[in-house]
């Protein structure tokens, strides 16, 4: 949708982050609060005095309703000022900021890009000094062949009678342990040279996935059917996997993928969407296959077989994300925990039993979705034991509908939602939450 | 006789040296590489002390520990824990299991002495 007709959105975004309610600002303008719902929805044009007033009672600038700034700019500046308290006086005048300063807003943007990669970096090298199994065991073996060195040392410099054969047989210890040492540092040295450059190394498994699924737009055609050889080979030569972790992460994704193309041929997909809507209930219910498979198919094809392509997520129980397939409009964070309120974390709490809600994301565009969403229990079945859960929520946008949706957040600090039970932290476009 | 302490520990070098430090201050020491059944020679062997290394092969430090204090003969006895690991959270488990003093490598010669000497008076 071109930014000039977004307006209305705009209007919205505005009215909510300035905690107005529609029947509000209607009456501060002298319109009915249903032609305002109108506009809200960019149903109704508007433009001249309508528009400078609303604008006064938002207090902005008319033309940042209009024109708006450049989206992903500003949704970047919101980001660093979630990291910097001293900025939140003027976080409602980030649109004038970064369309009167853009050269600036983009460096700002950049800066905290910067950052954020610096951090994350930060934290895979801690993570890595942390839980690394092969730095733990370098360490230790080299921490204990210190203190032998040490201690014999201490013994042959401190002890001022020593029999001539412990004499000799410390010495002997001395140099077994200098070339142990020796060998460990040198091995120590190989291991951390060959990790690789910070670019290939210091992102997450997860991470890395994503980039090379994106790469390939989540389609996998040629591995259908594949022999594990081959997944493994073509796994092995993608450049965005730059760990085994990584790698070994991908490959089970993959097989995943290939396991639902079997139960869903793209033949079947193509004729079972044929002028028909993206329900996966109903897909699951001809097909006889899993829902979770439905939803994966579905996100994968969707690209290709559907008007617009569709949104995936997924969480295990804990409700750490581990697989996304982003959608415009549904903002899914990379860094930071999702709104709780997503169908996603809900069905975490009904185990096979799916759920659909048709939901909007605070503070956007007021574009509504059709969630739906199932949790599936993983590994063996064992007696006595609780299983583990995965859940999967597939988002599919809804053309042309307003009202009635549940309104859910992307992550606390860039929701304006007041009021909210399920709220962790303060939000940066809400005052006085 | 002196009184006498059991080193479970598994690198040869370390139990040479703390061996010839404690015999050469009076304690007749015995020495032991292994976890798996170090529980056992605990108990044949009555130590008044005993230094126990963290990682060793088949049983860890820990259990190690956390079975002695199980057990009526060795509740009380006095446990010096040698580890390369000298985090917080290693600290923790340590008292958790009922440690007596903790100890990360590397260590000097004087403060192993200073410990033995400290946990069991002569």
């Amino acid at each position: 949708m071109a930014r000039d007709t977004l307006t209305g959105s705009r209007i919205r975004e505005r009215r909510v982050m300035a905690g107005m309610r529609q029947a509000e600002l209607a009456r501060e303008v002298g319109i009915s609060a249903s032609y305002l719902n109108l506009i809200e929805h960019n149903r109704r044009r508007i433009g001249g005095k309508l528009l400078v007033d609303i604008a006064q009672v938002l207090d902005v600038e008319p033309s940042l309703l209009s024109e708006g700034a450049e989206a992903a700019l500003i949704a970047t500046l919101r980001e660093a000022a979630a990291d910097s308290a001293a900025t939140s006086q003027e976080l409602d005048r980030i649109d004038e900021f970064a369309g009167r300063f853009p050269g600036w807003a983009a460096l700002i943007g950049e800066q905290h890009r910067r950052l954020g990669s610096l951090e994350r970096t930060a934290a895979t090298l801690t993570d890595r000094l942390t839980h690394d199994p092969h730095l733990a065991t370098s360490m230790h073996e080299m921490l204990t062949i210190v203190t032998a060195i040490r201690s014999t040392a201490g013994i042959l410099a401190d002890t001022r009678e020593i029999e001539p054969e412990w004499r000799n047989r410390f010495h002997r210890n001395l140099n077994e342990d200098s070339q142990r040492l020796a060998e460990s540092s040198q091995q120590l040295v190989a291991y951390l040279d060959g990790a690789g450059d910070a670019g290939a190394s210091l992102t997450l498994p997860l991470e890395e996935v994503e980039a090379m699924m994106a790469a390939h737009k989540f389609r996998f055609d040629a591995l259908e059917g594949a022999p594990d050889a081959a997944l493994r080979a073509f796994v092995e030569a993608q450049p965005e996997l730059t760990s085994s972790a990584s790698r070994d992460l991908a490959e089970t994704v993959l097989r995943q993928l290939r396991h639902d193309a079997g139960l869903l041929p793209l033949s079947d997909m193509r004729a079972a969407l044929a002028g028909k809507e993206a329900d996966p209930i109903r897909l699951a219910r001809e097909t006889g296959a899993p829902l979770t498979a439905v939803f994966r198919r579905l996100a994968v094809l969707s690209d290709e077989l559907l008007p617009a392509p569709l949104g995936l997520v997924m969480c295990d129980g804990s409700g750490t994300l581990m697989l996304r397939k982003p959608i415009e409009g549904f903002p899914l964070p990379r860094f930071s925990a999702a709104c709780p309120k997503w169908p996603l974390f809900q069905a975490l709490a009904r185990p096979m039993r799916p759920l659909c809600q048709r939901v909007t994301v605070t503070g956007r565009d007021a574009r509504q979705f059709e969630c739906y969403a199932v949790t599936e229990a993983v590994g063996p079945l064992e007696v006595n034991m609780d299983p583990l859960y995965h859940s999967y929520m597939l988002i599919v946008p809804v053309a042309g509908a307003e009202g009635g949706a549940r309104e859910v957040g992307s992550t606390c600090r860039v929701c304006p939602s007041r009021e909210c039970a399920g709220r962790r932290e303060p939000s940066l476009l809400a005052k006085g939450i | 006789m002196g009184k006498s302490v059991l080193l479970i520990e598994d690198e040869p070098n370390i139990i040479e040296a703390i061996s010839f430090i404690l015999s050469r201050d009076g304690w007749a020491v015995a020495t032991h590489s292994n976890g798996h059944d170090a529980v056992d020679v605990v108990q044949a062997r009555q130590p008044d002390l005993i230094i126990l290394d963290v990682m060793l092969p088949g049983k860890s430090g820990y259990d190690i520990l956390r079975e002695l204090r199980d057990l009526a003969g060795t509740r009380d006895l006095p446990v010096l824990m040698l580890t390369a690991r000298g985090q917080v959270k290693d600290r923790e488990m340590a008292e958790r299991a009922g440690v007596s003093r903790f100890m990360t490598k590397p260590f000097s010669n004087a403060e192993v002495l200073a410990a033995v000497r400290d946990l069991v008076p002569r």
